[in-house]
């Protein structure tokens, strides 16, 4: 198991958002996380990522506990995130947001990037080399100097997953990645997805609501509703699943 | 490093720049070149400023207090001793500032690390939290070394000042050091930290969930400008040859505000830029203090109406015209980028 | 230093403390509805001291006069949020900073270039300038007078806060501004009710301190406005009780420390400061401790 989520809680003033979640997900897996609206799978990605702190319970990575570790922590420890509501760099290009991911990787020293040092030099030129071959994968290379919003909301959801896979990511954690976009730019979407996480080793847990797309991509979905498990198994299963029917009251021909 | 066609032009620009500065100093009369050592201070000033307002988007108070700084220890370097046993009067000077000796550059950038360090400090409790506590802190900041500086005449001559300091600055000094300046800014802002302040400025909790220690990238902004901001204050003090403590106000980092936002909040080119046109500006629109005369009714001499016109321009520009002359683009950008 | 002394400082301060109270509470709840330092709120102090002064030295009598104060600063209040603040809700935080500094700068040469800057006197009638006697003490009335009625006017706030609908609104808005919107609640308007209640306090906490230390000048509002947001800090951002709290808190020690130690009487205004320090060190959501900055996720 990559990830573990160990008996989390997580209660808000008076508001129980997780209650007693347990779930683990297996190395190399395409994990879902689906569930109608507020029932806390975004929560759920900001006590992974660190952002919020559970108030009961534990997530290990990697065998080890990352409760309560900072955010910038936690990424260097290999698990990276997108956003639900895009959230690119508006002031810069393409290029520049990719190169943010790699911020730890380039490894020279405040006085060297100011004395132009060889280091910085040589830092930089591996590493927009290595942005660029990312964005090739993306097939968004040619936008790499547009500035991030000037883009189609498809291309920006891929520069955001690009953006985080520069941080060399082990476990990637994408928040409704196929939000907003027609059926074709969806289709374009798991198909890169799938790409990545094979040339890249990577283990993807996904908060989605287009059930095509999970189906299509997931090995595995966890259900929730009001902050609890209701059905952990296939996709397929999940749909004939009666309390999951329920929870959803039908509505599964979203997509 | 592939040489490009830029650095054709940078290295052209700097040759002119160097050629105005020995021009200048050796050909204008004194009164301009009065003016142009406070301009090239003033970009100074300005362009550290940008450096944590503009490029990291963190607001700020902070250039009155460290110019004050750097002014008081460059000054305490320079004086000989006989002129500081004179010059206090209140008291008789405390031993650590009869011994301090230092040439000019020395003094300089020991000016340009005191305040560097101060505001280090300032950065642990400031940068920690989450909300927008440095500009009153830094506002803050001001007063205390104002404070400090008059309840402390056996460092500072209290509310005396210090006079008799050595005039060193000339062109060459305050030229020299704008063009380092300059270089310096853009060194950061083309590399990962100026990436990662502006990631900061854009949106500190994606930059986070990039990797990015954002209180690093917040203090390094930080002490950056405060370094260049003592040594444009050493410089100021060099070419004024006295200061006081009630020299340093909220005046000076209003005006530098005003500049910033002028040329453009994030562009260095815009900065200087801005520094000439309200530091020419300024001069004149002094008029408007004076008693004016207008179709035969005179309005009296109102000091400081100026300086409403002025806060009325700021507000103004932050209404419409937010962006500045430059927006965050460098004059070599303008031109380059065409694809929005 | 003796008792009586001791007690006449100890009341000095709680005097000092409530003019801090009544302009932190304004800055308190301008920040915990907008997240915005109205650099220029200590500026609206100024200007109620200053209509206050002219309305009385013109004749009008002095309570006609407070209230023409309360007045005039409650239209410069909503006139700066209509003006200069409504338009940039939705721009970056720094614009809003920026134009704040560039209203208080405003005001204050803008007074200055009205009235000029030499201090001047504020004449207090005489049933305020009344001295009276406890005991061996000898204070003003006006020091028992500006504690009971910063208290009364805490009470009232309070009451309005939690009692009515208007302050639901208020406390609303302080946790997020669009989901109140879509609740058909006029987010204008509640923030304009904020900005003049936060503007009234301060010409009434002007009016005290114009009455304590009988002098006003265009720049007073500033020391005394960074001040009362530290003191604000202190209480814990966001909370008016704890504004309240915080300036009390700031008022007392700068009276009694200075007192006990006259050797850092230069330093008195530095207090403030410091306090802001250690609160961002120690514990950042102060006294009352209301996180409000938690990150949006």
């Amino acid at each position: 198991m990559i990830l573990e989520i160990k008996n989390v809680t997580m209660r808000f003033g008076g508001v129980t958002a997780i209650d007693n979640l347990s779930f683990g997900v297996k190395s190399g897996e395409i994990f879902g996380l689906i569930g109608p609206n507020g029932a806390g799978k975004t929560t759920i990605f900001n006590i992974i990522t660190g952002n919020y702190q559970q108030t009961e319970g534990d997530v290990h990575f990697l065998s080890e506990s990352i409760s309560g570790l900072k955010p910038n922590i936690i990424v260097q420890k290999g698990i990276a995130r997108t956003f639900q509501n895009i959230r690119l760099f508006k002031s810069m290009t393409v290029l520049e947001n990719v190169l943010i991911g790699f911020h730890n990787q380039m490894n020279y020293t405040f006085f060297e990037a100011v004395l132009r040092l060889p280091r910085y030099f040589s830092n930089e030129k591996r590493v927009k080399n290595a942005a660029m071959e990312i964005l090739e994968r993306f097939g968004i290379a040619e936008y790499a100097d547009y500035n991030a919003t000037a883009l189609s909301y498809g291309n920006q959801r891929k520069v955001e997953i690009a953006r985080a896979l520069a941080t060399e990511p082990k476990l990637l954690l994408l928040d409704e990645p196929a939000a907003g976009m027609n059926p074709n730019e969806t289709q374009d979407l798991s198909n890169i997805i799938k790409t990545i996480k094979e040339e890249y080793g990577l283990t993807i847990l996904l908060i989605e609501h287009d059930m095509k797309f999970v189906n299509n991509m997931c090995d595995k979905v966890l259900v929730l509703d009001y902050g609890e498990e209701i059905f952990e198994g296939k996709p397929a299963d999940a749909i004939v699943d009666e309390k999951v029917v329920a929870a959803y009251l039908g509505d599964f021909t979203h997509a | 490093m592939v040489i490009e066609k830029k650095h054709f032009i940078q290295l052209f620009l700097f040759v002119v720049s160097i050629w105005f500065i020995w021009f200048a100093q050796n050909h204008f009369d004194p009164y301009t070149v009065s003016i142009l050592n406070n301009i090239a201070i003033f970009a100074i000033l300005a362009l550290s400023y940008n450096m944590i307002n503009g490029i990291a988007g963190q607001f700020s108070l902070e250039p009155n207090g460290f110019v004050a700084i750097g002014a008081y220890i460059t000054a305490l370097f320079l004086i000989p001793t006989d002129t500081k046993i004179d010059m206090f009067a209140l008291v008789d000077p405390a031993p650590s500032v009869l011994a301090m000796h230092l040439s000019f550059l020395p003094a300089l950038i020991m000016s340009g690390i005191v305040a560097a360090a101060l505001a280090f400090i300032l950065s642990v409790p400031v940068f920690r939290v989450r909300g927008d506590y440095l500009a009153i802190v830094t506002l803050g900041f001001g007063f205390i070394i104002r404070i400090f500086a008059m309840n402390n005449p056996k460092y500072t001559n209290g509310a005396m000042g210090l006079n008799d300091i050595p005039s060193v600055t000339n062109l060459y000094w305050s030229g020299f050091i704008a063009i380092i300046a300059f270089v310096v800014m853009i060194n950061i802002i083309y590399s990962k930290f100026g990436r990662a302040m502006k990631a900061v400025r854009d949106d500190e909790d994606a930059a986070t969930a990039m990797g990015v220690n954002t209180f690093w990238m917040k203090t390094y902004a930080f002490m950056t400008s405060a370094f260049f901001e003592g040594v444009g204050g050493g410089l100021m003090a060099s070419l004024l040859t006295t200061i006081s403590p009630n020299q340093f106000t909220f005046l000076l980092t209003f005006q530098l505000l005003i500049i910033i936002v002028l040329g453009g909040l994030g562009s260095m080119s815009g900065a200087i830029l801005g520094t000439i046109l309200v530091m020419g500006g300024s001069e004149w629109l002094r008029f408007l203090d004076q008693d004016m005369d207008i179709f035969g009714y005179h309005t009296g001499a109102h000091p400081g109406l100026r300086m409403v016109v002025f806060a009325i321009l700021l507000v103004v520009m932050m209404l419409f015209a937010r962006k500045g002359l430059f927006g965050d683009k460098e004059l070599t950008e303008i031109f380059k980028r065409t694809k929005k | 230093m003796d008792f009586s002394t001791f007690m006449q400082q100890m009341v000095n301060g709680i005097s000092l403390g409530s003019m801090y109270a009544l302009i932190a509470i304004g800055y308190t709840m301008v920040y915990g509805v907008l997240r915005l330092i109205n650099f220029a709120h200590g500026d609206i102090m100024m200007v109620g001291a200053f209509i206050a002064y002219f309305a009385h030295a013109n004749g009008v009598p002095f309570g006609v006069s407070v209230v023409i104060a309360i007045l005039g600063a409650i239209i410069v209040g909503i006139l700066t949020d209509k003006i200069a603040y409504k338009p940039l809700r939705e721009a970056p935080k720094i614009s809003l900073l920026i134009t704040a500094i560039g209203i208080s700068f405003f005001l204050e040469n803008l007074f200055n270039v009205l009235f000029g800057g030499i201090p001047r006197a504020f004449a207090a009638p005489a049933y305020l300038t009344k001295v009276i006697k406890l005991g061996s003490v000898m204070m003003p009335v006006t020091v028992f007078i500006i504690p009971i009625v910063t208290l009364l006017i805490l009470v009232i706030i309070l009451w309005i806060l939690y009692r009515t609908k208007y302050g639901m609104a208020i406390r609303a808005l302080a946790f997020d501004i669009p989901t109140v919107k879509l609740m058909g609640i006029n987010a204008d308007f509640i923030i304009m009710i904020v900005f003049a209640m936060g503007s009234g306090l301060a010409a009434i906490g002007g009016v005290f301190y114009a009455v304590s230390y009988p002098s006003i000048d265009p720049l007073m509002g500033i020391i005394v406005g960074l001040k009362a947001f530290a003191a604000a800090v202190l209480g814990g951002i966001g909370s008016v009780a704890g504004a309240v709290i915080g300036g009390f808190i700031l008022g007392f020690t700068e009276i009694v420390v200075v007192a006990s130690m006259p050797e850092l009487g230069g330093y008195k205004d530095a207090f403030a400061f410091i306090f802001l320090i250690l609160v961002l060190l120690f514990k950042p959501t102060g006294i009352m401790g209301q996180d409000l900055d938690r990150s949006r996720f």
